[in-house]
């Protein structure tokens, strides 16, 4: 590991003042996927901000009706929070298909959004990665990318975002809000706080440097049956191959997320309109345009079968 | 670089250290403390042999900076029991057999005991049917032991020293 400074913030202000002046600086919480890059020296921060103290760790009820969540509220707490089970089932159902009990006692709401892809070619420092170092190619594209993404890809980089609990935010329509070093808050759109690669990989969500997020709000419940399928190579601890975010509400209507597929969490609205036409449907509209490698084309058979899968599940 | 002062609380004592900021908590409770039950195995988070319980909970002390801990109360397996006086899971993992090499046991057994504390407070897993009725069964203990690796692959006779300490706490 390079050597850092360490210092503890004072509040989520101080903690994007400190990370604007020093623009080496990194935010840590829980730390699990930061510490294991920082081994690697794929994050090599100068200056870690530690923001653990902040309180941010409850989960309050909105005037809406939704839920705010305090950015430092771990993924065990989240998953096993009485109205999080009660009324959003999916997101319980992500969180605890993901990582280990151990990494989830750890790992937080804001951490979990910002952790980095699990790409073989990221990690390992030998090879170009344009997403570790831009500019370098990505040994992804003619590489072993049975895992990686087939929708929204670029010529620099066909990484997946790995979160399972980012795929249900998205589902769900949950808003970041954060706070920058002048006091400026803001609310950002799941649907809009992770990118494309495009050719800028390594940049990977909207926050502007510095800015810190506080939150996650959740809008009222949709109600309804709530499915989040995940497929893996191994039935625990694993990243998914493919995952299938779904909820079919008590009007009929539906909507879909998918993890494993892109860059970020997958969402069509298209797709979503097309749940009463079952899963060939849906998941033709989700994959329009999809880009495959020979490795990875099964992601689209795959993600039909797990849509019927899905869609069995929610009838019986 | 700085060295830095910090407290933890080890098994129910204090001890002030000056660290390297670098230096994870597994670091600190082995090299500086001298505490070698808690074992450094991938030094990832992905084999679960540095599992500690932190404030009450299992964590991996590998992927955690001790700074981030100054005042935590820290349990390892040096403080669950001892040779002469051995915890319930301890005992149970003797009784039953649950390890070959014997490496990632500290962490199993760490990792266990918080496992049932977890089941006890109602906190669901990947595993559990109905979110809200959570209970012990094999399947759940096999699906929240999945961070802790075994390579003598010792996961029947696990299990079976979970289960006893599991029903021990039912009777």
């Amino acid at each position: 590991m390079k050597a850092f400074t360490y210092e503890r913030a004072a509040s989520p202000a101080k903690a994007a003042e400190a990370a604007v002046a020093n623009p080496g600086a990194k935010f840590i919480a829980g730390g699990t996927n930061l510490l294991d890059l920082m081994k690697l020296q794929i994050e090599t921060p100068t200056h870690l901000i530690d923001v653990n103290r902040l309180g941010l760790d409850e989960i309050a009820a909105t005037r809406d009706g939704g839920l705010r969540i305090g950015a430092l509220v771990r993924n065990t707490d989240l998953a096993a929070h009485k109205a999080v089970r009660r009324d959003y089932g999916v997101l319980s159902r992500a969180l605890l298909s993901g990582a280990s009990g151990q990494l989830r006692n750890k790992a937080t709401t804001a951490g979990n959004l910002l952790q980095r892809t699990r790409c073989p070619y990221f990690y390992d420092t030998t090879k170009p990665c344009n997403k570790r170092k831009p500019g370098t190619g990505c040994a992804a594209l003619n590489g072993f990318n049975r895992n990686m993404a087939i929708m929204g890809t670029s010529a620099d980089c066909i990484a997946t975002h790995p979160s399972d609990m980012a795929v249900a935010m998205r589902l769900l329509d949950a808003t970041v809000e954060t706070i920058t070093s002048d006091g400026t808050k803001r609310a950002i759109p799941m649907a809009d706080f992770h990118r494309l690669p495009g050719n800028t990989p390594d940049i990977e969500t909207a926050l502007a440097p510095g800015e810190f997020i506080t939150s996650v709000v959740l809008p009222k419940p949709l109600g309804g049956t709530h499915i989040y399928r995940k497929v893996r190579d191994r039935t625990s601890y694993a990243f998914a191959v493919l995952s299938v975010a779904a909820v079919f509400d008590k009007q009929g209507e539906t909507r879909f997320a998918f993890g494993g597929l892109a860059h970020k969490p997958w969402r069509v609205e298209a797709a979503d309109a097309l749940g009463s036409r079952g899963a060939a449907a849906v998941a033709e509209a989700a994959l329009a345009g999809a880009k495959t490698t020979e490795q990875n084309a099964f992601k689209i058979d795959l993600t039909q079968r797990t849509l019927a899968a899905v869609f069995a599940q929610k009838e019986a | 670089m700085t060295m830095t002062p910090t407290t933890l609380k080890v098994n129910g004592k204090d001890v002030r250290m000056t660290l390297d900021p670098r230096t994870t908590l597994l670091d600190a409770l082995r090299e500086h403390l001298h505490l070698t039950g808690t074992k450094k195995g991938c030094d990832h988070g992905q084999c679960g042999a540095c599992t500690v319980i932190v404030e009450g909970r299992r964590i991996n002390s590998c992927l955690t900076l001790a700074l981030m801990h100054d005042g935590d109360e820290i349990a390892t397996i040096e403080g669950l029991g001892s040779a002469d006086k051995m915890h319930p899971m301890q005992q149970a993992f003797v009784t039953h057999d649950g390890y070959q090499c014997g490496y990632c046991t500290p962490g199993q057994i760490c990792s266990a005991v918080a496992v049932l504390e977890e089941i006890e407070a109602g906190i669901p897993s990947h595993v559990t049917e109905d979110l809200n009725k959570v209970a012990y069964s094999d399947a759940e203990v096999r699906e929240r032991m999945s961070g802790n690796i075994c390579r003598c692959a010792a996961y029947p006779n696990i299990i079976a020293a979970i289960r006893d300490v599991a029903e021990g706490d039912k009777a």
